[in-house]
């Protein structure tokens, strides 16, 4: 029938452009919904084409839903605890990994730059600042982004050779992903502090801490499944990047009778415990590689535009695209936080977006899983309503819900997942990063917390390069 | 004082920015206001009337430039306080209650079932809004103009293939099931399908025809472009089939500026399938050689109405408005003074102007128009000029980054006033055009520069002759007995069609 369908049935009206047209409309007792129209792609007639291009491009919806799909499918243990020398590939002793995309020693942040310090010192490399620096200009040390060697850091995300590391086992894909073990919050090495106390507990970690949770790793059967402590955490409160208290209640819970089977002296198992229950944030070392296993299966999946990697490293923020490849990074200036400073510091104090954390994000769980972490909210600076409005704002740059992580306040809607480099180029909406804000100077630790997003710059460049890639 | 001021990432459409403008412009001391997103065009706006900066030059299509020039600081602080209120306010609008919002078309489909699109968002955006409404099976009124001819193909090839109208692009005015889309007159329900691809067109032929009795099934628009060779008529041609199957409709009038002649040809060839009386106006065209059975050719608005009427076996009734205009055409004839030799035509319609083209040519040694298509009438420059002129107020040249007269009659009251400057000028024609989407009182609106434009004239010892005529039914909100009646205790005469309105402007000067 076509056309004539129209004829005789009721209509239902959408006004996109100038809202005198629906005002008209209603005083002939019509029902109209106006559209809140804003120009797409910030009004970039060039971006809007290479949309136009791939947005209903079935080779695309199809890329993205394997890649997704991935992601969601992904299950993440924790199998083990090791050297990093001797697990993470490519990992060298004159190497030193950081987060974020790639940078050179002269344009790091204060506390990447603090941070690598201190772990030449905890190495034996250097003795002290002054000999560090040197021998970093000497140009014998190298260094490379964690997120090239299957890892990821919080803060300045700094692993060196005999750093032991989480090693995660992605079951479903059979690929691994490393993190080192969380210090704590104070002078800690993630925030670029390198004093005597922080290379002793790093020494500690490495001679006292690993060796044990490494034996009582050996003895559980299966690992310890990190895809369902997220899914119980989220259940709990936690969004699993800055609020982790629940994760890590439930990890302790899950590890410590292990630990008690190591048969190691009670007064070491007591600081071992102490150690996990002190620190509400050692969970967040178990999510990210988590994410990290799960977003690495999903990489270089052709024609595919779902982003698999957000990170920073204090200077500049890079993503990655699955389908352009896990080797190509895309960058812009890596934005200032907002949000609540701790007492006694100003927001000048504050360093620029740092660490690999928004791999959280880009599984969609921590700032996408804010609505159902009410108590974190203060924390970052707002209000349980502008929570729920974030991680529901989420859903419109994304291609998937994830039911495995599902937000209470939502009526146990699964997360959003799958970034899609399209959508977030035609909404002009930017995934929310809820994350610390570190001191701009070494060492001091984290000043406060809030909210960020990547720069734009990031996923116009990354839609151009696909347009280059695929357009033709 | 002048200063420009650029506002990162704010959107407002046009419409609403234009209103603004003309508000602002009516702050005293205000000399030069502009109000608009930073597009390449009314950057270029910018640079003609001197307020371009390197500011306003790097802004991008979603910033907000407010640029004002003013004669001291005082009256610019007031109108920047204007336009933040007005501004404000309407910021305001779209958050505060408690319906949801959507931010786009994909969005809100999901949750109400919507089976119409209207659309007004700038030209470069508005093919794109379209297509994602039509992917969505909805049917589309796109009002934006400035799409590209190949997108309109496009869009309207999408159409055709999911049985959706594509009303446009450039399209003013549509009736759904009497519900009228952007611009339209309240008519009376009928049995008379109307397919047009003129805005002002079909509100004078839905006027008429309500005028004379009859009533009006559905009105579908096309776009200008519609019978363009690269469009072929997909949309005349579909809404020409869907009006036959229709059982609602008895009569079917299809309403265009003369096509290209293989599109016209294609037309005529469907025609003759259809088994209702079609009748055809080729506003403005030849006299046709073709003679088919149960088809009428008609060349003006009125005519189409008028043949329509009779044929959908409903009319009878005239509602001609009481007193005799003829007298008072001859009364006024009188005042004139032999110098007073032309007209000017001052037009928000479009089609309207074309229609008095048609007519008064063969009345007048020379008419100049900027809607004319035959060399020797084609108005060379619209600021300066002699003798008989029709203008079209609604084009592009007088509307870039102002509204468009029939929804702020601003523009034209400024010409109103320029035209009794002129001594040879001796009748001033207007049309008021009423329905949704027009201004809430044109004619309150225009009264006080007719006045003035009366003691211009006076002070230089000369009368001069308004004929208005009103296209408006007296169902439109406007109140059209109102707004005549304004008219007429002015001493402006009233005309009961555009037609009309042109033969007493020809008795008034002959």
């Amino acid at each position: 029938m076509g056309i004539n369908n129209i004829f005789g049935r009721e209509l239902n009206i959408l006004n996109i452009g100038t809202s005198k047209f629906k005002e008209d409309l209603e005083l002939q007792g019509q029902k109209v919904v106006d559209i809140d129209w804003e120009p797409p792609a910030g009004g970039d007639i060039e971006l809007l084409n290479i949309l136009d291009r791939f947005s209903s491009d079935e080779k695309v919806i199809l890329a993205n839903k394997k890649a997704v799909d991935i992601m969601i499918n992904a299950h993440p243990i924790l199998v083990d605890v090791d050297r990093a020398l001797d697990v993470i590939p490519g990992m060298k002793p004159n190497l030193i990994l950081h987060s974020g995309p790639p940078i050179q020693w002269d344009r790091m942040a204060g506390p990447m730059k603090g941070a690598i310090i201190g772990a030449l010192i905890y190495e034996g490399l250097a003795e002290d600042e002054d000999s560090a620096v040197k021998l970093v200009e000497s140009g014998k040390i190298e260094f490379a982004p964690c997120h090239e060697h299957s890892a990821v850091g919080p803060m300045a995300g700094i692993i060196s050779p005999s750093m032991p590391v989480h090693v995660v086992h992605n079951r479903t894909y059979d690929n691994y992903s490393y993190c080192t073990i969380n210090e704590g919050l104070g002078k800690v090495l993630r925030y670029g502090a390198f004093s005597d106390e922080v290379i002793q507990r790093l020494k500690w970690i490495e001679k006292e801490f690993a060796p044990v949770l490494k034996k009582a790793l050996s003895l559980v059967e299966d690992g310890i499944d990190i895809k369902s402590l997220i899914s119980q955490a989220v259940h709990m409160g936690d969004e699993c990047h800055n609020r982790n208290k629940a994760a890590t209640s439930l990890f302790f819970r899950e590890i410590t009778s292990y630990i008690l089977e190591t048969g190691v002296k009670m007064s070491i198992i007591k600081r071992i415990l102490k150690f996990i229950k002190e620190n509400e944030h050692y969970f967040l070392n178990l999510s990210m590689p988590a994410c990290k296993a799960a977003t690495d299966a999903a990489m270089g999946i052709e024609h595919s535009t779902i982003v698999t990697t957000m990170a920073r490293n204090g200077v500049e923020f890079g993503i990655k695209v699955s389908g352009l490849g896990k080797d190509k990074w895309f960058t812009g200036p890596a934005n200032m936080i907002e949000g609540l400073m701790f007492p006694g510091y100003k927001e000048e104090d504050a360093n620029p977006d740092i660490g690999d954390s928004a791999i959280t994000e880009t599984y969609g769980i921590g700032g996408f899983m804010m609505g159902g972490a009410p108590a974190i909210v203060q924390f970052v600076g707002g209000t349980v309503k502008d929570a729920i409005e974030y991680s529901e704002k989420m859903y419109r740059i994304t291609t998937a819900e994830n039911n495995n992580f599902s937000i209470p306040t939502l009526d146990f809607r699964g997360s959003a997942i799958g970034i899609d480099l399209l959508k977030v180029i035609d909404t002009g909406i930017l995934p929310i990063i809820n994350t610390g804000m570190a001191h701009r100077t070494a060492g001091i630790g984290q000043v406060g917390a809030g909210l960020v997003t990547p720069p734009m710059d990031c996923f116009t460049k990354a839609i151009k390069e696909f347009d280059e890639v695929y357009g033709g | 004082m002048k200063k420009t001021l650029v506002k990162e990432n704010s959107y407002y459409d046009s419409v609403t920015l234009m209103s603004l403008s003309s508000k602002v412009l009516g702050v005293d001391g205000v000399l030069e206001a502009v109000i608009s997103m930073g597009t390449e065009m009314n950057k270029e706006l910018l640079r003609n009337v001197g307020l371009a900066t390197d500011e306003s030059e790097a802004a991008g299509n979603n910033d907000l430039i407010i640029a004002i020039s003013a004669a001291d600081r005082n009256s610019y602080e007031e109108a920047i306080r204007l336009v933040e209120e007005l501004l404000g306010s309407s910021r305001q609008g779209r958050t505060q209650g408690v319906e949801k919002k959507y931010r786009s078309i994909d969005e809100a489909v999901g949750d109400i079932d919507a089976n119409v699109a209207v659309i007004s968002v700038p030209g470069m955006y508005a093919a794109r809004e379209a297509r994602i409404a039509l992917e969505n099976d909805m049917h589309v009124m796109l009002f934006s103009d400035n799409v590209e001819i190949e997108d309109e193909r496009k869009l309207k090839e999408m159409g055709r293939e999911k049985g959706l109208l594509v009303m446009g692009p450039d399209c003013g005015t549509a009736s759904i099931n009497n519900i009228g889309l952007c611009f339209a007159n309240e008519v009376r329900k009928g049995n008379i399908g109307i397919v047009g691809a003129s805005g002002t067109g079909m509100q004078e032929i839905m006027v008429q025809i309500h005028r004379h009795g009859g009533g009006i099934s559905q009105a579908i628009g096309t776009g200008g472009r519609d019978l363009h060779r690269d469009i072929g008529g997909i949309m005349m041609l579909e809404g020409l089939k869907a009006l036959n199957k229709d059982d609602d409709t008895d009569v079917i009038v299809l309403v265009s500026k003369p096509p290209a002649e293989e599109v016209e040809a294609k037309m005529l060839d469907e025609v003759k399938d259809i088994d209702k009386p079609v009748v055809i106006c080729f506003l403005d065209g030849e006299e046709e050689n073709e003679q088919l059975a149960d088809v009428s050719f008609v060349h003006t608005l009125y005519d189409a109405a008028i043949t329509a009427v009779k044929l959908s076996g409903t009319g009878g009734k005239t509602d001609r408005d009481a007193g005799d205009p003829a007298e008072k055409v001859a009364e006024i004839k009188e005042t004139l003074k032999k110098s007073q030799k032309y007209f000017r035509g001052l037009y928000c319609g479009g089609t309207l102007c074309t229609e008095a083209l048609s007519i008064a040519r063969d009345s007048f040694n020379s008419i100049k128009s900027n809607v004319a298509e035959r060399g020797q009438e084609m108005l060379e420059d619209i600021h300066n000029y002699t003798g008989n002129v029709l203008l079209d107020l609604g084009e592009d040249e007088f509307t870039a980054g102002r509204p468009h007269p029939m929804i702020d009659p601003t523009l034209r009251n400024m010409k109103i006033v320029e035209e009794a400057e002129d001594g040879e000028v001796g009748v001033i024609l207007l049309d008021f055009v009423l329905g949704y989407g027009a201004h809430e009182d044109p004619v309150g609106k225009t009264l006080e520069s007719i006045d003035k434009a009366r003691d211009i004239a006076k002070s230089n010892g000369r009368n001069i002759a308004f004929v208005a005529y009103i296209c408006g039914t007296d169902m439109d909100r406007q109140d059209y007995g109102k707004q005549r009646k304004m008219l007429e205790k002015n001493g402006i005469i009233v005309a009961n069609s555009n037609v009309e309105a042109v033969n007493m402007v020809i008795e008034l000067l002959n």
